[in-house]
Order: C-alpha cells, then sequence, then structure tokens
C-alpha cells in the first residue's frame, strides 16, 4: 500500500469518521426491526446489535490504521507477497494436478461430486480465459455455448441414441459454430457494447431454448440423457455382462460412475488447458494477445483481425461446448434453468479473479469459488454475503487478480515474467 | 532515374464537410527515401492512412508497383491486406507496440502471415504439425538479425512498454520492417528523440534504404528530412504547394511562406529549418 502511514491522532479521528458512516448506514437497517404482534407490526429496537457493529468498524478501521503505521520493518507487503506467489507457481501447478489425479482415491463420494463440479468451471474459466483473458474480449453469453454443448448431447442421445463419445466432438463443434455466428456481428464492437451484446445472445439462445418445445422441449427440459459409458461399459447395477461391475467382476456401487465422471472432466480440463496453453506459444495465440494489446497495430502488420477474432470465439466456444455435454451427461437432464445470466458472470468472475490469462490463476479462482460455496454450505444465507465481502477484498488488495503478470510465449534468453501493469486488459 | 513505386493520383480525403487532402498528386520512386512535410493540420498523417488502408479515399487512386512487376491498387484493398500483399508497412506518429508483450514477441507477431499462412495451418501446429518448428527458428532469427540492426538485442526479453522512449520508436521500425516491406511508411518517427538519437535514425533509415526497402517519412526535423531524403513532397492545407529534391525545396518562396506566414518573403531558408 502506498498510503503514508498517519499519526495517532488522525487514525483515531480517521476510525471515528468512519464508525459515524457505519452508524448513519446502520441505524434504520440494524437498529430498527418490524416485529409482526397481534394487532399489527410494532417497531423493535435493537440498539445493542448496532452498536457491535459500529464498534467492530471503529476497531478494525484502527487496527488496520494501526497495522500500516507500525508495521514491523520485515513484514511482507502486498507486493512481497504477490512475488512469492509468483514463485511457488512453479510447484503449486504441478501439486494441485497430483492432487486433483489422486482425489477419487481417498475421498468420499460427495467430496468427488464437489470435484467433478468445480472441474467443470475450471475447464468454463479456462474455456472463457481464451476469449477473455488472451484475445481480451469481454465475453457475458459464455453461457450460451455450454447450453449448446449440453442440448446437443442431450437431443443427439435422446432422439437419434448416439452415444457420449460420438456426441462430444459434435457438440462442440456446434458450439464452435455458434461461437462464430456469435463473432460475425460483434467484430465491430468494442467494450461495453461488446459485453452487452454478448450478454443480450447468451439470453436469446435461453429464450429459444424455454420457448421452442417441439424441440427443445421447452421449460421442462430434456430427462432421461444416457450416462456415458467406458468403452461401451455401463455404470449401472442391473448385472448386464455389459456393466462395469459385471465385466470386472467387482460389486457394483454409485461411487464408480462418480469416480468415472470424475475423470472424464478431469481429461477434458486437462485438455482445454494443453490447447489454450499451446496455442499460446504459437502464432494464432499470439496474434490473440497482440490484439488484446493493439488492434490497430495488428493490422498495420497484416494481421487479419476479423479471422483472429472468430477463431477466438469458436475455439473459446468449442470448449464452452465440450463441457456443456459433460453436464448434460452428467445430469441426466437438462433445462433452460441451467443456463441463466448467473452462470455466465459465475464462470466471468472466476477468470478475472483469477487473472486474466493466467491458468494456474483460473484454476485457484474456481476451487475458491464453486468448493467454498460448496464448504460454507451450513452458513446458509450468509454465504452469499461472505461470499460477496471476500470478492470485493480480493479484487482491491490485488486488483489484476489472484495471479497476475505474463510469462513470455518465447524468448532468447531464460523468461522473464512481465508486470502485470503493463500487460492491456482488452478493450473488446 | 528508377521506376515509381507509390504514384498517388488526385487523392482526395473528406471529412463530412472538412476536405482534408485534395487533389493529391506525388510519385515516390524505388530505393529512395521520399519525405513528406507541411505544417502541423497539413493532411500528411492523412495521407498516410489512406496509403495504409486505414482510411478509406473519397476519390482518387493510389498504385504500389513492386519491382518484380505486380501491382495493387491500394485504395480498393483491404487493410490487413495491404501490409499484408502489397507489402506496405508503417509505423505511428504516437508509438503502438504491444507493450505487454516482449521485445522479440513484438517482431514474432509481425512475422504473423509467414508462421501461419492460414487458420487451418495455424490450428494444426496445436498437434506438432505443418513443420512450424522451422518456420518459428528462422523468424526467431530474422529477429534477432533486426534486434541487432537497432541495437536492442541485449533487451530482446524485455516487455516492450518498458523500454525508454527512443528505443520503442526503434523497435516500432524494426517491427515494421519484420513484414518484409517494400515500401515502409514512418510517421515522424524522430519526434521527441535527442539530436544524438536523430543522427542514429538517419542512419538506420539509409541502411534500410541501402538493403532495398523504400522510405516514405512524414518529419518535422527539417535536419533528418534535409539529409536523408531524396525527394521531397510538401503539404498545406491538404494541397501539395512544392515538390523536388531537398535543395529545390528549400529554396521554394511557397515553402517559406507556408511555414512562416504570408508576407514573410525576405525570411531566409535557415529560419524556415527553426520554425519546424
Amino acid at each position: 500500500m502506498s498510503a503514508r502511514p498517519l499519526a495517532p491522532a488522525a487514525i483515531l479521528r480517521d476510525a471515528g469518521l468512519s464508525a459515524l458512516v457505519a452508524f448513519g448506514l446502520f441505524v434504520a437497517l440494524i437498529g430498527l426491526r418490524l416485529v409482526p404482534t397481534d394487532n399489527g407490526l410494532a417497531l423493535e429496537q435493537r440498539w445493542r446489535a448496532l452498536l457491535a457493529i459500529v464498534g467492530a468498524v471503529f476497531v478494525g478501521r484502527l487496527l488496520m490504521l494501526g497495522w500500516r503505521a507500525w508495521r514491523p520493518a520485515g513484514a511482507p507487503t502486498p507486493r512481497v507477497l504477490a512475488e512469492s506467489i509468483r514463485r511457488s507457481a512453479r510447484w503449486v501447478a504441478p501439486l494441485f494436478l497430483l492432487l486433483a489425479l489422486a482425489l477419487p482415491l481417498f475421498a468420499g463420494r460427495y467430496v468427488i461430486d464437489v470435484g467433478i463440479l468445480v472441474l467443470t468451471y475450471v475447464m468454463l474459466g479456462w474455456g472463457l480465459n481464451i476469449v477473455v483473458g488472451l484475445a481480451g474480449l469481454l465475453d457475458l453469453g459464455y453461457v450460451a455455448f455450454y447450453a449448446v454443448g449440453a442440448y446437443s448431447y442431450a437431443l443427439f442421445s435422446t432422439t437419434f441414441h448416439f452415444g457420449f463419445w460420438t456426441t462430444l466432438p459434435v457438440a462442440g463443434l456446434l458450439a464452435g459454430l455458434w461461437g462464430v455466428l456469435l463473432g460475425f456481428p460483434v467484430l465491430r464492437l468494442r467494450g461495453d457494447y461488446l459485453a452487452i451484446v454478448t450478454l443480450a445472445f447468451g439470453e436469446i439462445i435461453r429464450v429459444v431454448l424455454i420457448n421452442w418445445t417441439s424441440f427443445t422441449g421447452g421449460p421442462n427440459g430434456v430427462s432421461d440423457i444416457p450416462r456415458p459409458t467406458l468403452f461401451g461399459l455401463k455404470f449401472n447395477g442391473s448385472g448386464d455382462p455389459d456393466t462395469f461391475a459385471a465385466f470386472f467382476g467387482v460389486d457394483y456401487s454409485i461411487t464408480q460412475r462418480f469416480v468415472f465422471l470424475y475423470y472424464v472432466i478431469l481429461g477434458l480440463a486437462l485438455l482445454t488447458n494443453w490447447v489454450s496453453l499451446r496455442l499460446r506459444r504459437l502464432p494464432l495465440g499470439r496474434a490473440w494477445e497482440a490484439l488484446r494489446e493493439d488492434e490497430i497495430a495488428c493490422r498495420a502488420l497484416g494481421i487479419n483481425v476479423t479471422v483472429t477474432k472468430l477463431t477466438a470465439f469458436a475455439i473459446g466456444a468449442t470448449f464452452g461446448g465440450f463441457a456443456g455435454a459433460f453436464f448434460a451427461t452428467r445430469q441426466g437432464f437438462v433445462s433452460p434453468e441451467s443456463f441463466t445470466f448467473i452462470e455466465s458472470a459465475l464462470v466471468l468472475a472466476i477468470v478475472v479473479l483469477g487473472g486474466l490469462g493466467s491458468q494456474l490463476g483460473v484454476a485457484l479462482a474456481a476451487l475458491v469459488m464453486i468448493g467454498g460455496t460448496e464448504l460454507f454450505r451450513d452458513f446458509a444465507e450468509y454465504r452469499m454475503l461472505v461470499f460477496g465481502i471476500a470478492l470485493v477484498v480480493m479484487m482491491v488488495l490485488r486488483p489484476r487478480g489472484l495471479v497476475s503478470g505474463r510469462v513470455p510465449s518465447v524468448s532468447l534468453g531464460k523468461p522473464k515474467e512481465i508486470a502485470a501493469d503493463l500487460v492491456a486488459q482488452g478493450r473488446g | 532515374m528508377t521506376a515509381p513505386l507509390l504514384s498517388v493520383e488526385h487523392l482526395t480525403m473528406r471529412f463530412g464537410g472538412l476536405t482534408a487532402v485534395s487533389a493529391l498528386s506525388f510519385a515516390a520512386r524505388a530505393n529512395q527515401i521520399t519525405a513528406v512535410i507541411g505544417p502541423n493540420g497539413a493532411g500528411k498523417t492523412t495521407v498516410f492512412n489512406c496509403i495504409t488502408g486505414f482510411y478509406r479515399p473519397t476519390s482518387g487512386t493510389i498504385q504500389l508497383h513492386h519491382p518484380e512487376g505486380s501491382s495493387y491498387a491500394l485504395q480498393s484493398l483491404a487493410g490487413h491486406l495491404i501490409a499484408r500483399r502489397a507489402k506496405v508497412a508503417r509505423t505511428f506518429q504516437n508509438i503502438r507496440l504491444f507493450a505487454g508483450m516482449t521485445v522479440l514477441e513484438n517482431l514474432m507477431v509481425a512475422q504473423h502471415n509467414t508462421l501461419m499462412p492460414n487458420v487451418v495451418s495455424g490450428l494444426l501446429a496445436v498437434f506438432g504439425l505443418g513443420g512450424y518448428r522451422h518456420t518459428q527458428k528462422l523468424a526467431i532469427e530474422k529477429a534477432t538479425t533486426w534486434l541487432e540492426a537497432v541495437g536492442l538485442i541485449g533487451r530482446a526479453d524485455d516487455p516492450a512498454g518498458s523500454l525508454p522512449y527512443g528505443q520503442q520508436r526503434r523497435l516500432e521500425i524494426a517491427r515494421a520492417m519484420c513484414t518484409d516491406p517494400a515500401l515502409l511508411c514512418l510517421d515522424e518517427p524522430a519526434a521527441g528523440l535527442n539530436p544524438r538519437e536523430s543522427d542514429e535514425l538517419s542512419e538506420l533509415l539509409i541502411r534500410i534504404r541501402g538493403g532495398g526497402c523504400s522510405i516514405l517519412l512524414i518529419e518535422h526535423d527539417m535536419g533528418v528530412v534535409m539529409r536523408i531524403s531524396d525527394h521531397v513532397v510538401v503539404l498545406d492545407h491538404g494541397k501539395k504547394i512544392s515538390d523536388g529534391t531537398p535543395a529545390e525545396v528549400r529554396a521554394d518562396p511557397k515553402v517559406i511562406a507556408a511555414y512562416l506566414g504570408e508576407g514573410d518573403e525576405d525570411e531566409t531558408p535557415a529560419d524556415a529549418e527553426e520554425a519546424a
């Protein structure tokens, strides 16, 4: 923090002012409460609760400023912390990968299920990272491609009885096609305008899914979607010879299916990661990043900006489609309700919180956001409040995300990391 | 006398009611440095933007004739194809580098079309197909050559945004040269440079001309213009007022009048230089 340490009197005054603001805010919100009684409503006064809140603000502010003023010389500053996060990235990523691979060996069914959910969002985050993080195109309608993928698998499998593995590429392809379709009209748009059009696109897909009843089943969705198979082996307890349990001569347990699904999504997520890491070091990925940095300079260098943008949309959408197909097979049921704007916002929040363009950051953010909300399920209605506060604090402390900074895609000597403040965030 | 590489005929550019360039005709010859000068607001950058496809001219033609015979009508060629096919590269008055990418990466992006002839080859490279490794090696070699030429080899792995101003200017020229241009358009490359850096820039431009690339130059630094140009075109209020060798232009009373205002015909050309 660059703020200058304050004198004790100034700190006291600042804390007092903060407490005053808190009092003004909360006097009616917390201090007064309407309670229903036999003869209408009565006003309950809760001065003690108000006092507690105001006091907490006062003491909190006092401690914060005091720490800043009398911090021991060797205490880590945010800058040093950032540096150590960056250095530890080298071993954190393989550690997480090992942990992810080994998780089903020691975890129970619930944890594996949460793991599947987290990995789905990791994959979505990595897919959106191509569009937002690399190409710098702000996409608020990413859930549309997730929906296209999910409905592709749902409809192909229930209508034509296609298997999961045959439909997966088709779902990706269709989502990629929709990515290009969205890309065309928004080629000339930038920043806020691009964001609004992509948001509308996401809503259009959802509204079509609701209203095209004859094709999509409308609000009822599509149910009885077949589960994925392992080389034709099903996961159920029927005892048929083509089930996993009968083939390997083991007792059937529902956990087997969860473990299988877990490894499927882990594989899909790692595929997304591998392709994006690889593309980053290739001309196409470099052109995306150059586009984020300066579109006009790209054009002056003979780069076809149209094609470059469309490939970013298409490839990002393809991975969204894969994730969607997986979602459909995991749930066994899809309906438009699963593809609301909040999903797009959540995936975008994961990408921004993790650090635009950072693969590790996105994975960590997905773990914290999705795993965290599961962990705090006991807190019920306070869960989202805690979560919102955590997000705000995070963005204030590390405005460029958990893992900011950029590693060069090519270097003559030893690659040096580029500080985040030099890297453009993209204006669409 | 060499054949004209670029011939601009009756070029007019209007923005609403404002005519920025009006019926301008001039030619730039191959293996020469052609300077376009004029007071502020004369329409120099507009001409550049028309040549490099950032503006579509209201009327007139811009023809580019490569020495090996092919020719292009730049006024109707799509923006990115002007750099890709017609081989016209440019720099910008306000530097436009990819600040968050390293110096080397900037030069690699410039070779995009060599590295990735089309999208399919770009996607095949993900799976290690299409001989990408070899082309990448060649691209790094070319980038290294240009980094040595502009004296930035020691900073290859530093982010472009962290370079001092003068080095950023040189990097932008190196980046443009990595597209293998036939014509290099420089928009005020000496702006903000100190006298020593200006001298280095002049030498660099002469070396580039020696390598077979013609240069079109907008510049306010008359020292640089007079020293290195083979041919000077003077614009004022969107019209050409003089055209010739540096010595001819320097002596042209119309040029002096444009720079110093009408009625000052007894001023010497030396004052015109200072005023610029």
